[in-house]
């Protein structure tokens, strides 16, 4: 099967790769960009461990294909801090103990921002359904959910 | 100093809430988990799966696969190496099966190809000619007479005669005289209970990447609860020495006990082996439902005598667990933990081990206790509710305590029961008022708690920091919890420490990430470390200052001259000796190697409020508020993570997580989508009470709180929704289709 080309932005980067027609874009992203942030948990869309954003719209990048990245702008996990400055989503998490493993962390972080440049002040039950499409075996949710809260707090000035 | 010095009690480090050294790196997207590494000229490998649950290999035949462009190598069984003992063979036989292939999605053969989709369509070349054989998935239908034989002559002695050859073992456990303590009851219920299998469902599917030389020097990268033991399984089914296989464990993304032995290392070794190159071979979620994990699933039957005021004057408890194609022992700890909360004064538990056609068993956080624990729980509740008695004050009541002879033999020490239940009766949840359609339910959890085999060495640096050097992966903080206790040791700022978790060659053996014993066992090792450098240090300083070794103590990071007669000095900092070290004797490191005991058993207590919709069978968690003794919280904040983390596993268990077999034998629900863990939405805030009983066996008081946690959860929602619902569910989990059942049989 040939390559296909494609040209995207990822974090801001324009970056040209070649890939399969049925490439997913999680497997562009690992394999061939070496941007292994994103974690295959299922493979299927049910688990919310390979979250990125594409042209600001959050996805499961598993569901998506690689090809489908052309022209577009492509957001993940290594892109959410600003250099050594963490995004305050992603100081929050340490400082909480918002994780364990923090094999699904990425994928959270990354729909959690989502979330907050949509609703900038989300109750309790608005950030847990909008984390329900994020699995998360070890923590049952509540630290994350909180340091959520306290980080949309921090970053409205509340 | 004296290595045997009483349980400290007043830290600076240790209780505080730092940030974890690898935080950083797992917010970032940086940590590096089994499938994040790739090597140079790497193979990708995959893994042909019976369809079948129960066929005998007649042939397998690679010619096609191996002939498609891409494709570098294909293994079967056929490149295992024997062995004489029976637990490896058994890992091995799950690796890649021999002779038959014992359930859906046991492995049959592999291929290592030049890219993922090579791989892919390598495998469906190989072609399997099976002879269909019977099979049995449940534990009931397995032990009888006639059912079809999973694997012949594994049966203990123990097992009667005349049983199914399916049932392997059978344990006993208890004391007194049952009969006359039934005879005090003024009531005796029995009940039997069933509960599904569940997986462990950490969201990281098994990867690893390695290569193996035609001469036996291998280097294995994989995400794995023990990096010595995937070493030792690896060697003994490749027949290569220990010590050339070098094996580095990755950052692990959630084990809970299913990543405490091997699936996939072996077979990537010997593919690399063949192919000479490195392989790598990422499971697909799939294949971790179906090929490894589960838990056991189980029948059981409980019977408990009661007195109109409360006292249990007798118990039984009959487990009987699948732990699927190959012998297990999880029901040996289901039997003993089964009364463990209880003083009593007679009671028996015993254990059945039964083959089924499942995948084999692997550890899940308390191995065999939840469900064990859920029907002593439920009937305990039933009684209570029965005689109109208030659940916690009967548990109080009949609570084990230090002196009490536990069920399973040991007479109990220190132990924090009453506490956790007293304080359960006094937490504002206790009394909170319920609505319609409402219950309330709790129950007690016990674990044992583990120490074992553990090394730890500590290095002080020429520039005054410290490197720690552990050897088991770090599956939730703990580099953070051993840090800390190096630093409150040595009296040295925490961010001056260094965890690493050490690669095979670079410590001696550890034994692996369970039993809830490395803040234990590993924070003790690192303690007695500590105490070894300062050992070392003080005596550098005493012969810098020309006086004896005792004459020196050390206190918060400085060595200081002990009394006025030992002369008068300025304290040496930690800093200040490491810098000279090499004029006074030598770079300074201390180690400890230990097989750990005085673990120290766990309880705690869960209280749970539920609601269920009696038109949808549905249950909503209102309320969850976990109550556990963790002797010393290094880390409160990975204290309660481990206690609303098993809650949350434990309310999957009892409400939606289920192994769902059909007539033909195969697993119908390998996904998440329809393998339902718990999620956000699913749930409230899981509130946490940390009690701080001090464990007696360690220099800081610290008992393992990780596995805990999971125990509770089954019984105390069974009660809640009993409660809420008013019938009495004894089987897991309770479903919407089965809460629907249970309401319609009761009008």
């Amino acid at each position: 099967m040939k390559a296909i080309p494609v040209e995207t932005t990822i974090n801001g980067d324009a970056t040209e790769f070649l890939c399969q027609a049925d490439e997913s874009l999680l497997d562009v992203l690992r394999d061939r960009l070496g941007l292994t942030g994103a974690k295959e948990g299922c493979g299927t869309g049910d688990c919310g461990a390979c979250s990125v954003t594409l042209d600001g719209r959050l996805v499961c990048s598993c569901l998506v294909l690689g090809v489908e990245a052309q022209g577009a702008e492509i957001e993940t996990i290594e892109g959410m801090a600003d250099g050594d400055d963490l995004h305050p989503l992603q100081r929050v998490f340490i400082e909480k103990a918002a994780l364990q493993c923090g094999v699904c962390t990425p994928g959270i972080l990354v729909a959690a921002k989502s979330l907050l440049e949509k609703n900038p002040d989300p109750s309790e039950t608005e950030i847990r359904y909008w984390l329900a499409g994020n699995l998360c075996r070890c923590t049952g949710y509540d630290k994350i959910i909180k340091a959520v809260h306290a980080a949309a707090a921090e970053m409205r000035g509340a | 100093m004296n290595i045997h010095d009483p349980i400290k009690r007043d830290f600076k480090v240790v209780g505080t809430r730092l940030a974890r050294p690898d935080g950083r790196d797992k917010v970032t997207g940086k940590a590096a988990y089994g499938a994040d590494i790739s090597a140079p000229g790497m193979l990708h490998g995959r893994i042909l799966r019976s369809p079948h649950a129960h066929a005998r290999i007649k042939s397998i035949d690679t010619s096609a696969a191996l002939a498609l462009p891409g494709v570098k190598a294909v293994v079967t069984s056929a490149d295992f190496a024997e062995t004489d003992d029976q637990d490896f063979a058994d890992i091995r036989d799950n690796c890649l099966a021999r002779e038959k292939v014992l359930y859906d999605g046991h492995a049959v053969a592999a291929v290592a190809a030049t890219s993922k989709s090579v791989a892919k369509q390598a495998i469906r070349l190989i072609k399997v000619d099976y002879e269909l054989l019977p099979h049995v998935t449940d534990v009931d239908e397995a032990m009888k007479p006639g059912a079809p034989v999973v694997q012949e002559g594994r049966s203990l002695e123990n097992v009667p005669a005349g049983m199914s050859e399916n049932v392997t073992s059978y344990f006993e456990f208890g004391h007194g005289d049952l009969e006359a303590g039934f005879a005090k009851a003024d009531q005796v219920i029995e009940r039997t209970f069933k509960t599904a299998a569940t997986h462990q469902g950490y969201i990281e599917p098994h990867a690893c990447m390695g290569t193996l030389s035609a001469d036996g020097r291998g280097e294995l990268w994989c995400c794995t609860q023990g990096q010595y033991m995937v070493r030792a399984n690896c060697a003994e089914i490749l027949g290569i020495d220990a010590s050339q296989l070098r094996v580095t464990s990755s950052e692990i993304g959630g084990g809970f006990g299913g990543k405490t032995t091997t699936f996939i290392e072996p077979v990537a070794l010997a593919l690399s082996r063949k192919a000479g190159k490195p392989v790598k071979i990422v499971m697909t979620r799939e294949e971790v439902l179906r090929a490894t994990g589960p838990t056991a699933s189980t029948s059981m039957d409980v019977k408990i005598g009661m007195t109109k005021d409360g006292r249990i004057t007798a118990g039984t408890a009959v487990l009987r667990y699948q732990g699927g194609a190959f012998p297990s022992s999880t029901v040996t700890m289901g039997a003993q933990s089964a009364f463990a909360a209880y003083d009593l004064e007679a009671v028996q538990t015993q254990g059945w081990s039964v083959l089924t056609n499942r995948p084999k068993e692997a550890a899940y956080r308390a191995p065999g206790a939840p469900t064990a624990i859920f029907a002593v729980e439920s009937v305990v509740d039933e009684l209570c509710q029965s005689f109109g008695l208030d659940p916690l004050d009967v548990r109080i009541q009949n609570a084990a305590r230090k002196g009490t002879l536990s069920s399973y033999g040991p007479t109990f020490d220190e132990i924090g029961l009453v506490a956790t239940l007293e304080a359960a009766k006094a937490h504002p949840h206790y009394s909170a008022p319920l609505g319609p359609n409402q219950g309330r339910g709790l129950s007690c959890g016990f674990w044992f708690n583990f120490g074992g085999n553990t090394c730890v060495s500590l290095n002080l640096n020429d520039d005054g920091t410290v490197g720690v050097v552990e050897g088991n992966p770090d599956i939730g903080g703990s580099r953070a919890s051993i840090s800390m206790m190096a630093a409150e040791e040595l009296g040295i700022p925490y961010d001056k420490v260094r965890t690493v978790i050490a690669d095979t060659t670079s410590l001696g053996f550890n034994d692996v990430t369970d039993g809830s014993r490395v803040t234990f066992a590993v924070g003790l090792a690192t303690i007695k470390a500590a105490r070894a450098a300062i050992k070392e240090m003080c005596g550098r300083v005493a012969k810098l200052w020309g006086i004896d070794d005792d004459a020196v103590y050390w206190e918060d990071g400085y060595a200081k001259p002990a009394g006025p007669n030992a002369g008068e000095y300025p304290p040496m900092s930690l800093k200040e000796i490491a810098a000279i070290a090499g004029s006074t004797g030598g770079p300074i490191a201390g180690h400890h190697e230990v097989n750990a005991d005085g673990a120290g058993v766990s309880f705690g207590v869960h209280l749970v409020d539920t609601e269920v919709d009696p038109e949808t069978g549905a249950t909503t968690v209102l309320r969850y508020t976990v109550f556990q003794d963790a002797g010393k919280a290094v880390h409160p904040d990975y204290v309660e993570g481990q206690m609303q983390g098993g809650a949350v596993q434990g309310i999957g268990w009892a409400l939606n997580e289920e192994y769902i077999y059909g007539e033909d034998g195969r697993l119908q629900n390998p996904g998440f989508l329809d393998y339902r863990v718990p999620v956000a939405s699913d749930l409230p805030s899981i509130e946490t009470v940390i009690l701080e009983i001090p464990n007696p066996g360690h220099p800081y008081g610290v008992r393992g709180v990780g596995e805990t946690p999971i125990v509770p959860p089954l019984a105390a929602l069974a009660n809640a929704v009993s409660r809420a619902a008013k019938v009495r569910m004894t089987e897991l989990p309770m479903s919407p289709p089965r809460l629907l059942k249970a309401l319609a049989e009761q009008a």
